[in-house]
C-alpha cells in the first residue's frame, strides 16, 4: 500500500501519469509469468495489476477470457498466483502489485486466508470486479485490517448520489472503468473521460487512474494529460496469446511506445 | 392466513440488502450496481401498486392460461401402491404448470418481469436458457409486448435443444449460441450479463431462475409464488386439508421456490427440493447443495460446485435445465435453516419416471420435473396410504423426446 502511494507521489513529482498495466496470471503458464512482468516492468510500467484467474470472468471481453482460460489450461493455482506475485517482490522491492479478479476464488479459503497470503507476497493492493461497495464486508474489511489496499471501480453509471458510498473504504486508488461495458476494444470519449475525472476528483483525494479499451500510445497520452494514472490490458493479453513463452520482447517493446508517450504527453501538448 | 406473518416466519427474507442468511446478496460489477439499485426501486413500487398486480393477473389467467390444474395422478398412485408394503403409498397429486401456454412454469416469471421492464421504459429484453424454455418464455412475452429480443444460450444447449431453437426464432428472437466454458446454461448467463453491462440504458435483462444479484432472486420467487398460492387454495377447495409433502426439481430453484414458499409457514406441511444428480454424486452432476460449498456467482453468495481455489466445476445433467452449477440463494438459506429436504436424483432414475408417468397417466413430463417424480416414487411408498404428495408438473416433455430417444436408443 505505501509502495502506491509512493510510486504516485514520484510520478506526480515528474509531472507524468504512472502506467498500470495488466495481464493475467499464470498465462500461457505459471511459469512464464515471471519473465512477462519483468519485460511490462523494463518497458516502463510503474504499477503491475495481476489478473487472478477465474473460469467464468463475466466482466471481461474475448481477450481476457481467453487468458484466463489459457492461464487455467496450464493448471494455474491460487498457490501459483501468490508464488507468482513473492518472486515478483523479491526482484522487484519497490514497484506496486496489485491482484484483480472476481470475488469466488478471493474469498474460497476465507478473507482473512486471502490478506494474509497478500501481505505475505507483497501485494499492495486488491480490485476485486464482483465485490461493490454494498458487499464489502465479504472481503474488504480483512484487507484493510492488514493494510491491503481496497481498490474500488467508478464507472460512467457511478453518479453523484452514488460515489460518497463507493469512495467509503476505498484506497491505493480510484479506477475509473471509462466505458459502460466489458474489457476489450471499445474506447470512451476523451471529453467524457476528461468530465469524468473532474468530477471524480472534486470528491476524493485518492489518485484517479482510467482504463477500459486504451491500446494505442496516443490514447494513452490522451488520458495520461487529465489523470494520474493510464491503465492498459487487453492489448497486452493479446501480445501474450499471439507469442505466448515469447511474449516478453513484444511486450516490452510495446509497453515502452505506452510509457514515452505517457512521459511526455503532459509537456508535448499541455 | 397465508398474509400474516408469524413471528418465527420463514418467509420474512430477504433482508433489504437482499441477504437470505448469509446467502443471496448483490455481487456485481460497478457498472451494474446503480441499474440493480433502479430495478430494486421499481419493484417496490410495482409490489405496491394495484395496477400492476391487475395487468400481472389478467395476463396470468388469459393468456397464461392459469388457474393450472390441481390433478389427482390415481393410476401412478395405484402402481406405487402395489410396490409398497401393505398401507403404504401416499395420493400423488401434481401441480400442472406444464399446461402454460409455453410448456413450462417459465413463462409466469416472464410476465412479471416484461411489466416491470415496461415499467421502466426499457426498450430491448435479453435472456440466458439452458432447456429453452425460459428463452422460448422470454422471446414469447418479448413477442407479445413488441419488443426486441437476445437470447444467449450454451452452444451445447443448441445441439440438444432444437425443437425451443427453432421455438425463439419463430418468436422473432435472436438466439446467440455461447462457446466460452462448458457451452452451457452458466456461460450463457456470463453473456447475458455482459451483454447487460454493455448495453446498461435501454437493456432489461430477464433472468430465468430465483437466483443472480438481488432483486432476482425475490421477484422471481415472487412472480412464480402463483403455483403455491394456487396450489394450497385448490387442496383445500378440493380436499379440505394441506399436503403432507410438496416435492420439485431444482435448476436454479425457481419452480421449486414457487411452490415452497407459500406454504412454508405450515408447519405440517414437509418439502423435498430434488437436485440433479446427474451419472452420480461420485461422478459429474448438477447438485450443488449436495455437492458444493458456497461461494460468489452470477451476482449472488450461493452453494456452487467448485474446486478448492474457487473455480465453478462443469455440472452435468441429462435435463439441460437442471444443468447448473448453482442454486438460488434462498434454498441455500432453507437447506441450513432446515425447513426444506433436498435430495438428488440421476440421470437413470429421471428417465425411469419419465416412461412411468407416460405410461401411467398419460402425460409426457419434461426431463426436470421427471426428478421430482422419481423421488416422489421413492418417498411415496414410505409414505402411508392416507398421506398426501403435491409434485410441481413444472413442464411438458415435447422439447426432450429428441434427447429420450437418444437416451433410449432409438432413433426417431
Ligand atoms: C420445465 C423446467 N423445469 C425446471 C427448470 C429448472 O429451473 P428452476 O429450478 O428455476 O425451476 C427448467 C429450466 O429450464 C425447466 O425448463
Amino acid at each position: 500500500m505505501k509502495r502506491l502511494s509512493a510510486k504516485f507521489d514520484h510520478c506526480r513529482a515528474d509531472d507524468r501519469a504512472a502506467l498500470v498495466a495488466f495481464i493475467t496470471g499464470g498465462d500461457p503458464t505459471p511459469a512464464d509469468t515471471g519473465a512477462i512482468l519483468d519485460a511490462l516492468v523494463e518497458g516502463g510500467a510503474d504499477i503491475i495489476e495481476l489478473g487472478m484467474p477465474f473460469t467464468d470472468p463475466m466482466a471481461d471481453g474475448p481477450s481476457i477470457q481467453e487468458a484466463n482460460l489459457r492461464s487455467l489450461g496450464s493448471g494455474t493455482t491460487t498457490a501459483d498466483l501468490f508464488a507468482i506475485a513473492r518472486d515478483f517482490r523479491a526482484r522487484h522491492p519497490a514497484v506496486p502489485l496489485v491482484l484483480m479478479g472476481y470475488a469466488n476464488p478471493m474469498i474460497r479459503r476465507g478473507p482473512g486466508w486471502f490478506a494474509e497470503q497478500c501481505v505475505e507476497a507483497g501485494v499492495d493492493g486488491v480490485i476485486c470486479v464482483d465485490i461493490p461497495t454494498e458487499e464489502d464486508e465479504a472481503l474488504g474489511p480483512s484487507l484493510r485490517e492488514l493494510g491491503v489496499a481496497t481498490i474500488r471501480l467508478a464507472t460512467p453509471t457511478t453518479d453523484e448520489a452514488r460515489l460518497p458510498a463507493v469512495l467509503e473504504g476505498a484506497s491505493g486508488f480510484l479506477y475509473y472503468v471509462s466505458v459502460a461495458g466489458i474489457t476489450g476494444k471499445q474506447q470512451a470519449a476523451q471529453d467524457s473521460i476528461e468530465a469524468a475525472v473532474t468530477r471524480l476528483k472534486a470528491q476524493t483525494d485518492l489518485p484517479v487512474a482510467v482504463g477500459f479499451g486504451v491500446r494505442t500510445p496516443e490514447q494513452a497520452a490522451d488520458i495520461a494529460r487529465v489523470a494520474d494514472g493510464v491503465v492498459v490490458g487487453s492489448a497486452i493479453v493479446e501480445l501474450v496469446g499471439e507469442h505466448g513463452s515469447n511474449a516478453p520482447g513484444p511486450v516490452r517493446d510495446y509497453v515502452r511506445t505506452l510509457a514515452d508517450a505517457i512521459s511526455t504527453a503532459r509537456t508535448a501538448k499541455g | 392466513m397465508t398474509d400474516q406473518i408469524p413471528p418465527n416466519s420463514y418467509r420474512t427474507l430477504p433482508d433489504e440488502r437482499g441477504h437470505f442468511g448469509e446467502f443471496g446478496g448483490r455481487y456485481v460489477a460497478e457498472t451494474l450496481m446503480p441499474l440493480i439499485l433502479d430495478l430494486d426501486r421499481e419493484y417496490r413500487a410495482a409490489k405496491a401498486d394495484p395496477a400492476f398486480k391487475a395487468e400481472f393477473d389478467d395476463l396470468l389467467e388469459h393468456y397464461v392460461g392459469r388457474p393450472s390444474p390441481l390433478y389427482y395422478a390415481e393410476r401412478l398412485t395405484e402402481e406405487i401402491r402395489s410396490r409398497a408394503p401393505k398401507g403404504k403409498g401416499a395420493q400423488i397429486w401434481f401441480k400442472r404448470d406444464e399446461l402454460n401456454h409455453t410448456g413450462a412454469h417459465k413463462i409466469n416469471n416472464c410476465i412479471g418481469q416484461i411489466l416491470l421492464a415496461k415499467r421502466m421504459g426499457k426498450t430491448r429484453i435479453i435472456a440466458e436458457t439452458g432447456a429453452g424454455q425460459h428463452g422460448v418464455a422470454t422471446a414469447t412475452v418479448a413477442a407479445r409486448f413488441g419488443l426486441p429480443c437476445v437470447i444467449y444460450m450454451g452452444a451445447r444447449d443448441i445441439e440438444r435443444q432444437q425443437p425451443n431453437v427453432f421455438r425463439m426464432k419463430l418468436l422473432g428472437a435472436e438466439v446467440v449460441p455461447v462457446s466460452s466454458g462448458a457451452k452451457t446454461l452458466k456461460d450463457a448467463m456470463n453473456e447475458g450479463l455482459r451483454d447487460w453491462v454493455a448495453n446498461v440504458h435501454d437493456t432489461f435483462y430477464i433472468i430465468g431462475t430465483a437466483a443472480g444479484p438481488h432483486p432476482y432472486p425475490e421477484l422471481v420467487r415472487d412472480f412464480q409464488s402463483v403455483i403455491g398460492t394456487e396450489a394450497r387454495a385448490q387442496m383445500l377447495a378440493r380436499i379440505n386439508r394441506l399436503p403432507d409433502l410438496l416435492v420439485a426439481a431444482i435448476g436454479g430453484g425457481s419452480n421449486a421456490i414457487g411452490l415452497f414458499h407459500p406454504f412454508l409457514d405450515d408447519p405440517d406441511v414437509a418439502m423435498l427440493g430434488v437436485e440433479a444428480a446427474g451419472e452420480g454424486l461420485d461422478k459429474r452432476h448438477a447438485a450443488s447443495l449436495a455437492g458444493g460449498d458456497p461461494g460468489v456467482l452470477h451476482g449472488n453468495k450461493t452453494y456452487l460446485l467448485q474446486d478448492e481455489d474457487g473455480q465453478i466445476a462443469e455440472a452435468h445433467s441429462i435435463s439441460a435445465g437442471l444443468d447448473y452449477p448453482g442454486i438460488g440463494p434462498e434454498h441455500a438459506w432453507l437447506k441450513e435453516s432446515g425447513r426444506v429436504d433436498y435430495s438428488s436424483v440421476t440421470d437413470t432414475e429421471a428417465l425411469n419416471a419419465f416412461q412411468l408417468l407416460c405410461r401411467t397417466e398419460g402425460i409426457i413430463p419434461a426431463l426436470e420435473p421427471s426428478h421430482a417424480i422419481a423421488a416422489v416414487t421413492k418417498r411415496a411408498v414410505e409414505m402411508d396410504s392416507d398421506q398426501i404428495i403435491l409434485a410441481n408438473l413444472c413442464g411438458r416433455g415435447d422439447k426432450d423426446i429428441f434427447t429420450v430417444a437418444e437416451a433410449l436408443g432409438v432413433e426417431i
